[in-house]
């Protein structure tokens, strides 16, 4: 008879330009800049699309605070997805952009606007059969 | 590179076909185009097969149905514009001298699957966790893009709807055949904002196919000879935000600056156009992509009337689109766009679409469009953009 208890499952980032902290506060997104020609890219990058150089590339890390460069209100979705959301482009100022949900406020045309200041916010989104969690990033208005 | 006619065309009506394989309608679509170009199997000396779902085989399956001549069989996938991108494999086997007559076929069976590309694993999936990488969204947001740009409004892209829809009902092989008016647009529910239902295109099966010849030859089939003035193939280039929304307009900007060179005619030339509108959002963009009309213009464009059918919006929506109406606008060309109801309404079978633009220019350049002939067409532009990225311009005379 073992005492030992069954592995626990890991806690990982859902996207790979997501770092996580000890804590939910701690984490943040990050990029890659070709030292070649300046081109600044969401997450880890082995070449280069625009210069076609091989790097090296500097990881950037990415604030907290973005603007909303468009948006989209979803009604119809996969079934793990409760609808409507709000899915946006959110344009960082390190001068690349992500996609995102925004959540906080309603999910209605009236409520987003073209510039709308945002701020990210990390938090368990999903968990598989093995019993890893998931976080995922997301925004709120500022 | 010699010249290159169109001498036979086809497609099937668009819609469903649960209890046909798909290469039953693409054998259909192929026999069609054969007999239409007066041409034997025994003659084509090549097949260029597109079919987005089965990426390999759709073409050698097409030939066990109607054809297994032993001929070579080219099997093409690219996004959306899988069926144009066969074509223009056809047009360049033809051009090069390689071969004098060859078949592209495109086809596909999507069935009622719903949403196109959605992904299958609930635990890793970013889908709707990271925003929407779904096709529904990436045009609402394109469209967003450009009333963040010009103040479009959701009616004003609602307006390609009322248009395509009203132009289905003049062509027999449209998927759908019913008219909506704004309200109707406007009121059925929401996908992706801006975007509602019936701003989306349809799924469905279907299949059309062309039969190319070098032009030197082509007057032993026909008097009416098509000639491809332009094929074009362009693919994404680096723009800022394209890897996280994907830029469907630069690549069509590109591939229609290089068709025009190559055609040597610009957008005022053109009498019709067939765009690529999956959603009513795109329509508009590409008005502009295309140079139909002016950065910001097109809204006034499709308010103006040049795009419908007869270069006038009917009687029966003057009131829909009155409140768009910029009197001082002038429209630089009278192209007809998506006279056969377009993506929306004619249908979006993906791997059938490019080649099915392709045979309703021909049809228009022939003067066999029925109903909803331009009259006294002359130059038609085909246009297909798929996601990631491949966009298709050809261009074709009479
Ligand atoms: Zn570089």
């Amino acid at each position: 008879m073992t005492t030992e208890a069954p592995p626990k499952g890991e806690l990982r980032p859902i996207v790979p330009y997501l770092a996580l902290g000890n804590t939910r506060d701690e984490d943040y997104l990050f990029g890659s800049r070709c030292t070649n020609c300046g081109t600044l890219y969401v997450g880890p990058r082995l070449f280069c699309g625009k210069c076609s150089g091989e790097g090296p590339f500097e990881t950037v890390r990415f604030s907290k605070e973005g603007e909303v460069y468009v948006w989209s209100i979803i009604h119809q979705s996969v079934p793990w997805v409760k609808v409507p959301y709000i899915a946006a482009v959110i344009d960082l100022p390190e001068g690349v952009s992500v996609n995102a949900n925004i959540e906080g406020i309603e999910p209605k045309p009236e409520n987003l606007k073209f510039g709308m200041k945002v701020k990210m916010f990390t938090e368990v989104v999903s968990q598989d059969a093995d019993g890893n969690q998931y976080v995922g990033y997301k925004f709120r208005p500022a | 590179m010699r010249e290159v006619a169109i001498i036979g065309v086809s497609m099937i009506k668009f819609g469903r076909y649960p209890d046909r394989k798909v290469e039953e309608l693409a054998a259909r679509a192929a026999l069609d185009a054969l007999k239409d170009a007066g041409v034997e199997m025994k003659q084509v000396q090549a097949l260029y097969s597109g079919n987005l779902y089965q990426t390999s085989g759709s073409g050698q399956r097409i030939l066990q149905q109607m054809g297994q001549t032993g001929i070579p069989v080219v099997n093409v996938a690219n996004a959306c514009a899988t069926g144009s991108t066969a074509f223009r494999e056809a047009y360049f086997a033809v051009a090069s001298g390689a071969y004098d007559i060859v078949l592209a076929v495109g086809s596909e069976q999507m069935g009622k699957q719903g949403l196109l590309g959605a992904p299958r694993d609930p635990a890793t999936s970013i889908e709707g966790r990271i925003g929407s990488y779904l096709m529904p969204a990436v045009f609402g947001m394109a469209g967003m893009e450009h009333m963040r740009k010009y103040g479009t409004t959701q009616e004003q892209f609602a307006l390609a709807s009322v248009k395509n829809h009203w132009h289905s009902t003049m062509n027999p092989l449209a998927q759908y055949q019913k008219e909506t008016p704004l309200d109707e647009v406007m009121n059925s529910r929401v996908v992706a904002y801006p975007n509602t239902l019936l701003m989306c295109c349809p799924t469905g099966d279907g299949a059309a196919a062309a039969v190319l010849c070098s032009m030197e030859k082509a007057r032993q089939f026909t008097t009416q000879p098509i000639k491809i003035a332009a094929s074009v193939l362009t693919s994404d280039p680096y723009t800022d935000r394209d890897l996280t929304l994907p830029d469907i307009n630069t690549l069509t900007r590109n591939a229609a600056k290089q068709a025009y060179e190559m055609a040597g005619i610009g957008p005022e030339d053109l009498d019709q156009v067939e765009l690529h509108d999956c959603f009513a959002t795109a329509e508009l963009l590409h008005y502009e992509n295309l140079g139909l009309c002016g950065e910001g213009e097109a809204a006034k464009h499709i308010a103006s009337g040049a795009p419908w059918l007869g270069n006038k919006v009917p009687t029966k929506y003057e009131e829909d689109v009155a409140p768009f109406v910029d009197k001082t606008y002038q429209p630089k060309t009278k192209a007809v766009v998506n006279v056969s109801g377009g993506l929306l309404s004619k249908g979006h079978p993906l791997g059938a679409t490019g080649v099915a633009n392709i045979a309703e220019i021909v049809w228009h350049l022939r003067g066999q469009a029925g109903a909803r002939q331009v009259e006294g067409a002359k130059v038609g532009l085909a246009h297909v953009i798929g996601l990631c990225s491949a966009c298709t311009i050809h261009i074709l005379q009479r």
